[in-house]
Parts: C-alpha cells; sequence; structure tokens
C-alpha cells in the first residue's frame, strides 16, 4: 500500500510530516488482545514463583495489640510470615508531600502497618505461599488482637479536630489553599445578582478490570530486581524501588506487559506492592501479587469526595463578575506517595469558573485525613468537581436572569480570539482555546433548539426531559510544574529510539506507556508518517525501564502530545539519517532525495532510487562499499518537554439529553454529546472511543458510583455488585466532534485527550436532571444521583 | 490433603484429565493448570463478565463453576474459539471499530457475543445492548462494542454465514 494515496487529514496550521496523522487506523496490537494472547501480570509464568497475600485489618483504625503469625506459619504450602517491622528491615518508608504545595503534609507510610493500622484494609501481615490459594488458608490462622481506636469518618468532624489521626502531626489538615484577587470585595458588591449553593461529590474508585498487579524477582546473585508491574509510570516506580529497596537504580528494571486499565489508580505507589518488592529480595526468589476485587475495593485509590459551596456574582445582563468557592475534601489517613493527596483539591482551585472571562475570584480549600481508604489522583484529577460546580452554579444563574444556558454561556465563554490569555483569575494560562467554535458545533450537532421544542412539548404530555450542558477546560501535557518543581523524581520529558531496521523495518521504543488507550498504535503512525514507511514496518515497543528511553510514561492526558512529539522528532531526525546513507550509496545529492512508500525516491520525479530493505542491508552488513569515511547512524533519539506553557490547556462542551421518572427517580440516558478540542487528531477513531470510556465513567460518577462507608469506617460495597458501574444497556450513545486547534509548542500540534470525557459528563447530567426537575422545583446537588436522592429532592421520600 | 477428584474435559476439541482440587474453579484450572490465560479473573463473584467460557455450547462464568462440575463435558475458551475462526468476523469487526482498549474483558466480550450471534442472530442495537450488559467494561464507554457486534451481525447476515 502506499502511504502517499491516503494522505493528511491534520488540522491547519499544524507542521506534521504527511502520512498516517489523522487516520482511523484499527491498533495493531489490538490483536493478540482479540485472541486472549496478551500477557497481564498474572498470565505470566516464573520457576519458583511464590504468592503473597496480605492480612489486612478489618478495624478503620486500631492498635495492633498482638500479631501471632506462627500458626499461619505452618500452614500447608506456607513459605514465610512478615509482619511490618520485619518488611521494614528492607523497606524505608515514605512521606508524601510536595514543596510547591506549601504546607502540605503527612505522615511516615511503612509497606506493612506497624502498631496501628489507619484505615479498613490496610496490610498488617503478608503471608507467602507456593500457591494464592494456600496462602488464604493461611490467613485465616492469623491470631491478632486489636484495640479498636476511634474512627473519624465525617470531614467536618476531621476538620474540626474531634480526634487527630496522627496526633505529631498535631491536627487533621493535610493541606489548605486560599486565595483572592485583588478588588475581589468591591467587584462582588457591585453584583446584581448573587447565587449561591452547596453540592456534596461521593467518592468513587476506577474498578480497573485487571486487579493492580505486581511480580517481583530479585536476584541475590548480582543483587538486581527486576519488577513486572501494571503501572503507568515504570521509570518513576524504577527510581521508588531503588531508593526506598536500597537498590542501585541501575539495577532495578521495571517492565510493564498488557495492563488490564489503569485511569491513574495504576500510578501511585501502594504500599502493598512495595511489600511484595520487599519480600521478594526477602526470600531472594520472584514473588507476586495480584489484588482480588475485594482488595481493589479497600486499597486501590479511591477519589473526589468533596463538599462544596460555591456563588456566583454577575450583572443583570448576565456577565458574570466572579467566583467565591469553599471545598472541603477528604482524603484518608495518608497524603499518597510521591504525587501526594494535595493536587485534586488545588485543581479544584486552580480550575472553578474555568471556561469563562470573568475577572474576580476567592477560594478556600482544605484537605483533611480520615480512617477512609486513600484517595489521590484518579481520571481527571479535581476537573469532574471544578466542571460540575461551576456549571450547576452557572445553570443557576441564567435561570435566575432568566438567559438560556446555551446562551448564557456564549455570554461567558473566553472569546476564541483572546489568546494567549493570562487574565484568568487563579492564575492558569491558557495558550489557545475554542469555546465559541465548541459550542456553536455542539449545538448545531444536537439540534438544540428543536431538542429544546420537543421538551417543552413533552412535559405537556407528563414527560419530564432535561437538557444539559457543561463547557470545560482540561489540564493536559503538563511541564514539571506538576510535580517535578515540588521535588518529586517524576520525569516531565518522554523520549523515543527509532531504529531502522536490515530488513527495512522500523523499531520505536518510547518511555509513554500503554493501557490500551492505544499508545502504540498512535506512535507507529507519526512514527511512519515521519520517516516514510508503511504501517506494517513498524513494530512499537513500550514499557521497559531497560529498554525504553527515560520518560514520565502515563498520566495527565500527555502521552500523544508529550511521546508523540519525541516520536515525531526521532523520525525527522532518523528519516535524514537515512537519506544520509542512501545519499552515500547512490552518489547522489541528498537534497534530491526523499523517502515515500518505503522507497528512497527522487524528490522531484518520485522516481524509485533504493528500496529500505536495501539500505539497511548495505548500512548494516556492507558498509565496506560506503565512503571511507561514512559512518551510518540508524538509530535515533529524541526527547521532549514542553516549556512554554506549564500545561497545555484544552477545551470543550458536552451535553446529555435524560428522561427522569418523577415517581421512581429513574434518570434514562436518552442521548450524550462531546465535542473537544485536543489540537492535532492522531487516530480519531482511538480519540473518539477515549472520550466516549471518559463520558461513561463521569456518568458513572454522575449515577452511580459511590464508595459507600459506616460510621465506624467499614466499607459497605466494597464489590462489584454492589458497586455499581456502567453497564452496556443502560448507557446511550454518545456523539463525538472535534474542533482542532494545535498547540503551537510541538510540531505535532496534540493535546491530551484521555480525561476530557470523565472532565466534563458529570457536571452536563447533573444539570439535565435538574433541567428536567425544574418545572417540579426540585433541583439535586449530590453525586451519585441516585434515585432515592431524587426522591428526597421531589420530597417524596 | 485436598481433596482431589479425576477430571476429563474437552478442552478446545483436545480431551484432558487432571486430578483437580474439588473446590479450584473452571477458570483457575483453565488458567492454572492448562496456561490457557485469555479467560481473566475481573471479580471472582460472577459480575462483570471476564472470565467467560462456554460449557456444551451455553456461556458460563467461569469463576461461579467448578472444574470438577465440567467432568465429562466440552470446554471451549477465547484460544480455541480463536484458533477455529468461530469467531473470526466478530474479532476482525471488533479490530476495526477499536471495540477495545486494555482487552482485559474482551475474550468475555467475545464469547457473549458469539452467543448473540447463534441465538439471536437479527438482535436489534437495542437488544444487543441488553445482552452485552452482563460483561462489564470500563474502557471504551460500550459504543464501539455495539457497533462492531451490528457489523459482525449484519455482515453474517449478508453472507448468510450462520455459525
Amino acid at each position: 500500500m502506499n502511504a502517499r494515496a491516503e494522505l493528511p487529514l491534520h488540522a491547519p496550521g499544524t507542521q506534521v510530516d504527511k502520512g498516517y496523522i489523522g487516520q482511523s487506523v484499527p491498533r495493531e496490537n489490538a490483536k493478540r488482545l482479540l485472541q486472549g494472547r496478551g500477557s497481564y501480570i498474572d498470565d505470566l509464568r516464573f520457576p519458583r514463583l511464590a504468592h503473597v497475600v496480605f492480612f489486612r485489618s478489618p478495624h478503620a483504625h486500631a492498635r495492633i495489640r498482638k500479631l501471632d503469625l506462627a500458626q499461619a506459619a505452618r500452614q500447608p504450602g506456607v513459605i514465610a510470615c512478615f509482619d511490618g517491622r520485619a518488611v521494614a528491615e528492607y523497606c524505608t518508608p515514605w512521606i508524601a508531600v510536595l514543596g510547591h504545595l506549601k504546607g502540605i503534609k503527612s505522615a511516615p507510610q511503612h509497606p506493612i502497618a506497624i502498631e496501628r493500622a489507619c484505615w479498613q484494609g490496610e496490610a498488617v501481615a503478608a503471608i507467602v505461599a507456593e500457591s494464592r490459594a494456600q496462602g488464604e488458608d493461611a490467613l485465616a490462622h492469623v491470631e491478632a488482637e486489636w484495640e479498636e481506636l476511634p474512627a473519624l469518618t465525617d470531614m467536618r468532624e476531621s476538620l474540626a479536630g474531634k480526634y487527630v489521626i496522627h496526633p505529631d502531626l498535631g491536627d487533621n489538615v493535610c493541606f489548605k489553599r486560599e486565595l483572592v484577587t485583588e478588588g475581589f470585595d468591591a467587584a462582588w458588591a457591585k453584583a446584581d445578582i448573587v447565587v449561591e449553593e452547596s453540592y456534596k461529590f461521593g467518592r468513587h474508585t476506577g474498578v480497573t478490570l485487571e486487579g493492580r498487579a505486581i511480580l517481583a524477582d530479585y536476584n541475590a546473585a548480582d543483587h538486581s530486581l527486576t519488577v513486572y508491574h501494571n503501572t503507568q509510570a515504570p521509570h518513576m516506580m524504577q527510581d521508588i524501588f531503588s531508593r526506598h529497596l536500597g537498590i542501585p537504580e541501575g539495577n532495578v528494571r521495571v517492565v510493564c506487559k498488557d495492563v488490564g486499565g489503569s485511569f491513574g489508580i495504576k500510578v501511585h505507589v501502594y504500599a502493598d506492592e512495595m511489600a511484595t518488592a520487599a519480600i521478594s529480595v526477602m526470600l531472594r526468589r520472584p514473588v507476586k501479587f495480584v489484588a482480588d476485587r475485594l482488595e481493589s475495593f479497600l486499597t486501590d485509590i479511591h477519589a473526589r469526595e468533596h463538599e462544596v459551596t460555591v456563588r456566583l456574582a454577575c450583572t443583570k445582563g448576565g456577565d458574570i463578575i466572579g467566583f467565591d468557592l469553599d471545598d472541603l475534601t477528604a482524603i484518608g489517613p495518608y497524603s499518597v506517595y510521591p504525587r501526594t493527596s494535595g493536587i485534586e483539591g488545588n485543581q479544584v482551585v486552580n480550575l472553578t469558573g474555568g471556561p469563562y472571562r470573568h475577572k474576580h475570584y476567592r477560594a478556600k480549600m482544605h484537605v483533611v485525613f480520615t480512617n477512609k481508604n486513600l484517595t489521590c489522583q484518579y481520571r481527571a484529577v479535581g476537573h469532574p468537581i471544578a466542571m460540575a460546580l461551576t456549571e450547576a452554579i452557572v445553570d443557576r444563574a441564567a435561570a435566575e436572569i432568566g438567559l438560556d444556558p446555551a446562551e448564557f454561556r456564549r455570554r461567558n465563554l473566553i472569546p476564541d480570539d483572546a489568546y494567549p490569555y493570562s487574565e484568568f483569575p487563579s492564575g492558569i494560562k491558557f495558550e489557545r482555546l475554542s469555546h465559541h467554535q465548541c459550542l456553536d458545533k455542539l449545538l448545531a450537532l444536537m439540534d438544540y433548539k428543536e431538542l429544546r421544542a420537543e421538551q417543552a412539548a413533552l412535559r405537556k404530555q407528563g414527560i419530564h426531559r432535561g437538557i444539559g450542558l457543561a463547557a470545560m477546560i482540561e489540564v493536559t501535557n503538563p511541564s514539571p510544574a506538576f510535580y517535578g518543581v515540588g521535588g518529586a523524581r517524576i520525569s516531565a520529558q518522554d523520549g523515543a529510539t527509532l531504529r531502522l531496521e536490515p530488513t527495512g523495518m522500523l523499531t520505536v521504543m518510547c518511555s509513554v506507556t500503554e493501557q490500551g488507550q492505544g499508545t502504540d498504535g498512535i506512535f507507529a503512525q507519526i512514527a511512519a508518517s515521519a520517516v516514510g514507511v508503511t504501517l506494517d514496518k513498524v513494530r512499537v515497543i513500550t514499557g521497559d525501564t531497560g529498554v525504553t528511553p527515560y520518560g514520565g510514561g502515563t498520566w495527565a492526558s500527555r502521552g500523544a502530545g508529550i511521546g508523540g512529539e519525541a516520536v515525531l522528532q526521532a523520525g525527522r531526525a532518523l528519516r535524514s539519517n537515512m537519506l544520509d546513507v542512501a545519499a552515500a550509496i547512490l552518489s547522489a545529492d541528498k537534497a534530491e532525495l526523499d523517502i515515500v512508500g518505503n522507497e528512497v525516491v527522487n524528490k522531484l520525479t518520485q522516481e524509485p532510487k533504493l528500496s529500505l530493505a536495501e539500505l539497511g542491508r548495505i548500512a548494516y552488513f556492507r558498509p565496506d562499499t560506503l565512503p571511507p569515511k561514512f559512518q551510518s547512524e540508524l538509530t535515533v533519539t529524541r526527547h521532549y518537554t514542553p516549556r512554554d506553557y506549564a500545561f497545555t490547556f484544552t477545551n470543550g462542551i458536552q451535553a446529555s439529553l435524560v428522561e427522569v421518572d418523577p415517581d421512581t427517580g429513574f434518570v434514562k440516558l436518552l442521548k450524550h454529546w462531546c465535542v473537544e478540542d485536543c489540537g492535532t487528531v492522531i487516530n480519531p477513531m482511538l480519540v473518539d472511543e477515549q472520550i466516549r470510556g471518559g463520558v461513561v465513567q463521569g456518568i458513572g460518577a454522575a449515577l452511580f458510583e459511590e464508595c459507600l462507608y459506616g460510621p465506624d469506617g467499614q466499607l459497605l460495597n466494597g464489590n462489584m455488585a454492589d458497586y455499581l458501574v456502567p453497564m452496556c444497556g443502560e448507557m446511550p450513545d454518545i456523539v463525538v466532534a472535534h474542533v482542532e486547534t494545535p498547540t503551537k509548542q510541538s510540531a505535532l500540534g496534540a493535546k491530551g485527550a484521555g480525561e476530557a470525557g470523565t472532565a466534563g459528563a458529570p457536571g452536563a447530567v447533573m444539570n439535565a436532571i435538574n433541567d428536567a426537575l425544574a418545572p417540579l422545583g426540585a433541583r439535586v446537588t449530590v453525586q451519585p444521583a441516585t434515585p432515592e436522592r431524587i426522591l428526597e429532592a421531589l420530597g417524596k421520600v | 490433603m485436598e481433596h482431589t477428584l479425576e477430571t476429563t474435559i474437552t478442552v478446545n476439541g483436545t480431551r484432558v484429565t487432571r486430578r483437580v482440587s474439588a473446590r479450584q474453579h473452571l477458570v483457575d484450572f483453565l488458567r492454572e493448570e492448562l496456561g490457557l490465560t485469555g479467560a481473566h479473573y475481573g471479580c471472582e463473584h460472577g459480575v462483570c463478565g471476564a472470565c467467560t467460557v462456554r460449557v456444551d455450547g451455553e456461556i458460563v462464568r467461569g469463576c461461579l463453576m467448578l472444574a470438577v462440575q465440567a467432568n465429562g463435558r466440552t470446554v471451549d475458551t477465547i484460544e480455541g474459539l480463536s484458533d477455529s475462526g468461530e469467531i473470526a468476523g466478530l474479532q476482525a469487526a471488533f479490530h476495526r471499530r477499536n471495540a477495545l482498549q486494555c482487552g482485559f474483558c474482551t475474550p468475555g466480550m467475545l464469547m457473549a457475543a458469539q452467543d448473540l450471534a447463534r441465538t439471536r442472530p437479527d438482535a436489534t442495537r437495542e437488544e444487543i445492548r441488553e445482552h452485552m450488559s452482563g460483561n462489564y467494561c470500563r474502557c471504551t464507554g460500550y459504543h464501539a462494542i455495539v457497533d462492531a457486534v451490528e457489523d459482525a451481525l449484519k455482515q453474517s447476515a449478508q453472507t448468510g454465514g450462520k455459525r
């Protein structure tokens, strides 16, 4: 197939090389997954592999009076049992703080709790056995005596200091932030209208279908550790294993095989995984831990859990003057290492009011400790909260003034010609956004006017449909401003190595990882386009610190924008080097040559001159035939990190159409639309489906998902039957469209797309429900909006 | 000593006999004893569908059935269905539509989709959504999965091929 024939759909203004950019090419690596021939951590088979299971605290907060592992150690198949002190001999504790989050504090956390457990599910002992079943059998023989301590589960009681979970810290406040813009009070005093509302966002979690898994293989002979780990950030983990286990960085290799979903759940340091690595060192053999579903609910990071009051001031003409935010969020007993649990609240402060051109802002935000499972960064970090509360209060203001919600937004969205925009009151900066183009496209796509007319007609028949809009912004392509400046050893830079093989094949190795989002696929598209080969010639390797360049991995919607640019630059450099070789072989002028469809061609006539297989053969096997001083360089590495902006913001807008049954409180999702702008779209099919997946996770947050805790800190619904995730039957078709405003910071022009769906959907769905309920005089301000909560809002229960 | 029973199962067309622990689930048997790792543990309590396999032609949750219960029966897994070509059309449609991301749910999804193709080849989009609701996917948003199944059913109807 000739690559030139299927040409560029890329966005105007980008500087991308022609080829596959913008094409909906199916992913090569999906083929093995479709045959069940993927290789997830639990599929690996090793000689002498031992299995680790954990004895976990049944209490939310309790002192360990006695822990007797002797009986457990005598059970069939048991190899060893360890308590926290034993593991601490091999693995140092950590404290998750960042320098740029001023005042953030947390307590030291050990791989296995010592003396005290601070949440239900915290590991207090490890049992290693020949099989997992034998290990789990032995758990029943652990003898533990507990002194229960008061469990702090309510975030307001935590803030008030009813008890202090870590007395050394003085109080329960992990982090707080306040900001107020100059002239706030004076501006606020001029407002014609102020609307205020409080919102509650439940705790939820990622529910990756594959649980967390780690297989650590310590080799005592050379003091090396190879860790097979379904992490999103292998180099970060290499550094952490090295420092906390005392093994030189060069002796630690982290390998990611296929990863069964991550969504931010698998980017953190988990105590039980650190314990597993330490136990491999202790036992000098490979050991494996795979979290089962019950463990996942108890120990995979949770997220959200915010109680927020927000006020919006505007003129009677409908111009927003400012926002006033008070956010309280609870994170469990420890800040999560190494990214900290202060980021989500910080993001809510940064992003509230995000799409709009108001000038005034006041914010107060507290992050407090509780005796529930830890929370940390999960897909869209803070965005779903900030966007939902912003969009809900914006709808309130529009209703107060009597303006249509779409019209109110049009009036207040930052104009498309206002960029670069540095006046946003929280201090974030926007390179170039396209709010108005997106709004126009959305309204046309959904036939907004027609839908409103239909809604009005149906209301007369007693059918309560609602239309909800949610504009949004999203942090993508982060610079070191996210973590590096705070002292975290997390790379903001990524690298790509491209190698031309003797047969004319292209091998791409990149530090960004693949969890199913299509990293490998889009890197192949970029590399093939940059070098001039067809897609079938490209193989991509990711997720191995022993092989790829150093880099950050996958998080904060950075893979395409940062890793993709590294691949593009490496591809361009390799193409140039290949042309040097071709020029030497052909005794031609390099400037007259080009590479197209696996051939070196004459640039003007496109006449084939030399196949890449022949180029490779000569360069590798017969360099003696080349000019005496000539040295070919057919492996090239390039790196990229964004430098011009702290974050490359994207924007978009979503709409939800729902029908609410006021008798049962049930919400039927009829349709969902998303128009977003992630800059250059590399593979529309992959982007669309990733956005849809994100939307569905956002819908889960809005309607179904919540980690429910009792007052004693017991998780009440920690299994897949009771914790509801969206199913196929209740999800609507989701229409996705794009506006492409490439970032000028890179040649590729790609911004991130992975989190937009999750960022905007909760606000859109909440607004749709409230739009449906409006004639009934009810509003729901708690997520998830369960039938019970809707009936409560209607005063029916 | 653990209670074990001699168990003979025809797995993907091959008869295998093992002494099997009475408590071992079918999916553990397939994964641990036979190395057929295509069926996955997602929840181990019968909700998510990632461990779906076929026993005597019916789809079952591999985590809810004991291996010894399959004694004397026929079990088909994703590996077998792939090699026989039985689900080649579905796999191609899933690939073309990108109806998978991480792929962890995919073997179970394909098992469920093939069950629909065999029992209700004329299923509507709504019926496809309903039928596939026993299998959780956390990545895709389901839309592409529904598209792919719809494509495969149509394709199959056009070619007259009711497998």
